[in-house]
């Protein structure tokens, strides 16, 4: 049994290791500048995985492109637009904070304020329902 | 009482509408519309298929509009979208030139225009997948039309049918507008 166990973790620690990327770069720092980018890039083709996790070929190429702008020492927002104009802004999974998508980011304030209003005014009520509750009620001789 | 009702219902039918707009706007994969339309086409200078030794550019093609169209033989839809090609090579409104994506071995692309015939006024080779990166490209097959200015005016992503072809490229290609979907 414990065998079994063994190998089946062993099976699925296996197919987790070919989605690692083994791309490796002499700075740490450009390291975790490709990590950064390759998650937050969507793969296109597979939709809804990003490119780092991506087992497709035009990941791989996508992956190899961030990888030579990374050591051509491009910043994140240089790279993010290189992608954005090749592909749209639909490569992004963190949608640009423009003037067009400020909806997008406002929003989930603006339902947590209505939210909270509505909360407090339930919440009100309810405490003065409290508050005139006082008179027995007909018939009930209490515990 | 009746007021219980208003908000909610206020909530609900603004809910409904802007998840209405938001479903009937939504670009599924096929119909996302590529950022390169209106802008000039990306230049390449890359191996050419039908030259072993020569390099094709796309510049040459300016004056004139032309198809890029984006194959490979390792791609199923493009061997069904081939007859169309052939028809429309034919028909000659337009060059199409080829971008042969990432296919390793150049024998395959040979017998496969040998055995199916070759649509292409010229074929340019991209075999690391970088070109096909500078036009957006998702999926093969896929077809731009590049204006004579050498604006791209529309993609295709997917095969091109006889429908498709007069509808989306005819048109465009006459310089009239598309009827719009």
């Amino acid at each position: 049994m414990r065998a079994f166990f063994l190998s089946l973790l062993l099976a699925l620690s296996a197919t987790t290791a070919l989605a690692i990327d083994i791309t490796q770069f002499d700075d740490p720092a450009k390291q975790e500048q490709y990590l950064r980018l390759t998650h937050e890039l969507r793969c296109m083709q597979c939709l809804n995985t990003s490119i780092a996790d991506s087992q497709v070929d035009l990941a791989a190429d996508l992956r190899k492109e961030v990888r030579d702008l990374v050591n051509e020492g491009k910043t994140d927002d240089e790279i993010r637009k290189y992608m954005v104009d090749r592909y749209g802004e639909f490569i992004l999974f963190r949608p640009l904070t423009n003037a067009r998508n400020m909806w997008l980011w406002l929003a989930p304030v603006i339902f947590l304020v209505i939210g909270a209003i509505v909360a407090v005014r339930i919440l009100r009520q309810r405490a003065k329902l409290v508050d005139q509750d006082d008179e027995p009620i007909e018939g009930d001789t209490g515990r | 009482m009746m007021n219980r009702f208003i908000l909610p219902l206020g909530v609900f039918v603004l809910l409904a509408a802007v998840l209405y707009v938001g479903v009937k706007n939504s670009p599924d994969r096929e119909h996302l519309r590529s950022v390169l339309i209106g802008k000039p086409a990306p230049q390449f200078t890359l191996p050419d298929l039908l030259k072993p030794g020569a390099t094709l550019s796309n510049t040459q093609f300016k004056g004139k509009p032309y198809l890029l169209n984006v194959w490979g033989t390792w791609c199923v839809t493009c061997r069904v979208e081939h007859p169309m090609l052939m028809q429309l090579s034919q028909k000659q409104d337009v060059p199409i030139i080829g971008l042969n994506w990432k296919d390793e071995d150049d024998s395959l692309a040979h017998e496969w225009l040998k055995e199916f015939g070759n649509p292409y006024t010229a074929i340019a080779q991209d075999k690391p997948g970088r070109e096909a990166i500078n036009w957006g490209v998702t999926a093969a097959p896929e077809t731009f039309l590049v204006d004579a200015n050498g604006v791209v005016q529309y993609r295709l992503a997917g095969a091109m049918t006889p429908e498709i072809w007069e509808r989306e490229f005819l048109p465009r290609i006459q310089g009239k507008q598309p009827v719009s979907r």
